[in-house]
């Protein structure tokens, strides 16, 4: 009891905790990204892949738990640390404010932060629950028939001829509207810029960082975060450009 | 940095932080430091001040100096935003006049942190660092006459590291330059330079509990990896230290719950 009691009082254990849930929800984002990249391939992929998803019964919301509870222990070791920070300053502030060479990325996760999770409620409510933009929720929605078998890791999870929920047509109506794209791709933004100080900090909270290969930590982290980013601006991107239509008005997408 | 008139005399406006003591509220107060020499140190500028103010009978700025060569870790002051000023790796005994240029306006304000209260304008008190260093910041050995040198063999590399954390002065330029005023790089290092060497390794383990525990519950915020510490550090000492801190910790805390006991030592139950 020793351990886990020191990893949520202590202020190197917070930390830790902040890296382990950090860990956590950037290898879901990953994952997430790259099942969603399956928007450009038949619809047959996305809403198998969907299929699957749904029909995990009990083991969705044992991963669904795993994130809501690091989400929740993300964002409360983050409040108490910094309700820490900001009474440590003491009674006066300095006047002259300056920085030597904290990084924008570093001292705008509290901001990054709060937008990423103000859009991961929106997202939920968008494309889980169906609380806003109802009319392109999957519910709403003709059924679609799967013309193949669905695979993962090679075993036919959803057969053909299932009738499933059409998401990839949710996914491209969703995204039609600029407005709610144009959010999308900023929230995502940020999210990118928060995970180059945490994929960093990560590392240093768990002591695998040391000058020895900061510099390459710190290209893998740019490079990752760039990556991320593209793969993100690639689906409602794609949708604006007109270049991925709702498949029940012709071709899923164009070729030209 | 230098100045093109570095060889010419200079004049400085001073911003200082005056504050009487811990209780009263301080506030900054302007002195016109006229004539100065460029090579000046800036502590010795604010001695030529102080020599001023005593002769027209006005409570000359206290400040905290000892060494006045970089070494002893006494000398604070938060110059123009930065802790120890301008100068990169140095303390404030280590800033030269010659860094301003005629007619700067130079603001001074004491180590800003709540484990560091104000004693009297830019004067504080770090006695936090003592309590953090006996806390687990030693050996606990026969202190005796010094043991012979080759006695017991250290890696080259192990006690190059070693000292590069030994050089810490202990000043606090990390915690007040730290966002969030934090300890992390003073005990990263005190814990660091005894947990690279041989004799450091029996009680590397409870230094590394003992000095966090303590440094946590003095009022220190914590490391967000901003890492202005280092930067402001007068001994540059690195960041990489935090790291190894944080391992060492984790390692620690890991070991303590799984650790036997003896018997004895638990009072023979």
């Amino acid at each position: 009891m020793h351990f886990f009691g020191s990893l949520f009082r202590s202020s190197i254990g917070r930390k830790v905790l902040m890296a382990v849930t950090g860990l956590i929800l950037i290898g879901f984002v990953i994952g997430h990204l790259v099942g969603n990249l399956q928007v450009f391939q038949h619809p047959d992929h996305l809403n198998g892949y969907a299929q699957f998803l749904q029909q995990l019964g009990p083991w969705l919301w044992v991963a669904r738990g795993v994130l809501l509870v690091s989400v929740v222990i993300h964002v409360w070791a983050a409040t108490v640390l910094t309700l820490e920070n900001n009474r440590a300053r003491g009674p006066e502030a300095y006047r002259i404010k300056h920085t030597i060479r904290a990084t924008l990325a570093s001292r705008t996760m509290r901001l990054t932060g709060y937008v990423v999770l103000a859009f991961v409620v929106y997202h939920l409510a968008h494309f889980t629950w169906g609380s806003v933009s109802r009319e392109s929720f999957k519910d709403n929605l003709e059924l679609y028939t799967m013309q193949s078998d669905y695979k993962f890791a090679g075993i036919p999870v959803v057969k053909a001829g299932a009738e499933v929920h059409d998401v990839h047509e949710m996914v491209v109506l969703g995204f039609s509207h600029p407005l709610v794209s144009l959010f999308y791709i900023v929230a995502v933004g940020l999210l990118s810029f928060h995970l180059l100080h945490g994929l960093d900090s990560m590392f240093q909270t768990l002591g695998l960082r040391s000058g020895r290969w900061s510099g390459a930590l710190r290209t893998i982290a740019v490079v990752f975060c760039v990556t991320y980013f593209a793969g993100n601006l690639l689906i409602p991107g794609a949708v604006l450009a007109g270049n991925l239509r709702p498949h029940t008005a012709g071709p899923a997408f164009s070729s030209r | 940095m230098v100045a093109a008139n570095s060889t010419q005399p200079l004049s400085i406006t001073l911003r200082v932080w005056r504050q009487a003591d811990a209780r009263q509220p301080g506030k900054f107060v302007e002195y016109q430091a006229r004539e100065l020499s460029p090579d000046m140190s800036f502590l010795e500028m604010l001695d030529v001040v102080n020599d001023q103010l005593t002769v027209k009978g006005e409570d000359p700025i206290a400040f905290a100096h000892d060494c006045r060569e970089g070494i002893c870790g006494t000398c604070s002051c938060t110059i123009n935003g930065k802790p120890h000023g301008p100068g990169r790796g140095v303390a404030t005994c280590q800033i030269y006049m010659r860094t301003f240029r005629d007619g700067d306006v130079v603001t001074v304000e004491p180590f800003r942190a709540a484990a560091f209260p104000v004693v009297k304008d830019l004067v504080t008190d770090r006695s936090a660092f003592d309590k953090i260093q006996s806390a687990g910041g030693f050996i606990t050995v026969r202190a005796g006459s010094a043991p012979e040198a080759n006695g017991l063999p250290v890696p080259k590399p192990d006690a190059d590291l070693a000292m590069d954390a030994a050089t810490c002065i202990g000043c606090g330029a990390c915690v007040a330059a730290c966002k969030n005023a934090s300890a992390m790089l003073f005990v990263a290092a005190k814990v660091s330079h005894l947990g690279l060497m041989p004799q450091g390794q029996a009680e590397r383990d409870r230094r590394v509990l003992a000095m966090v525990g303590t440094m946590d519950e003095l009022g220190f915020g914590n490391c967000t990896n901003y890492y202005e510490c280092s930067a402001a550090c007068p001994k540059l000492i690195s960041h990489d230290f935090i790291a190894r801190m944080n391992g060492d910790y984790l390692k620690a805390s890991f070991r303590a719950a799984l650790k036997p006991e003896s018997a004895g030592a638990s009072g023979g139950v």
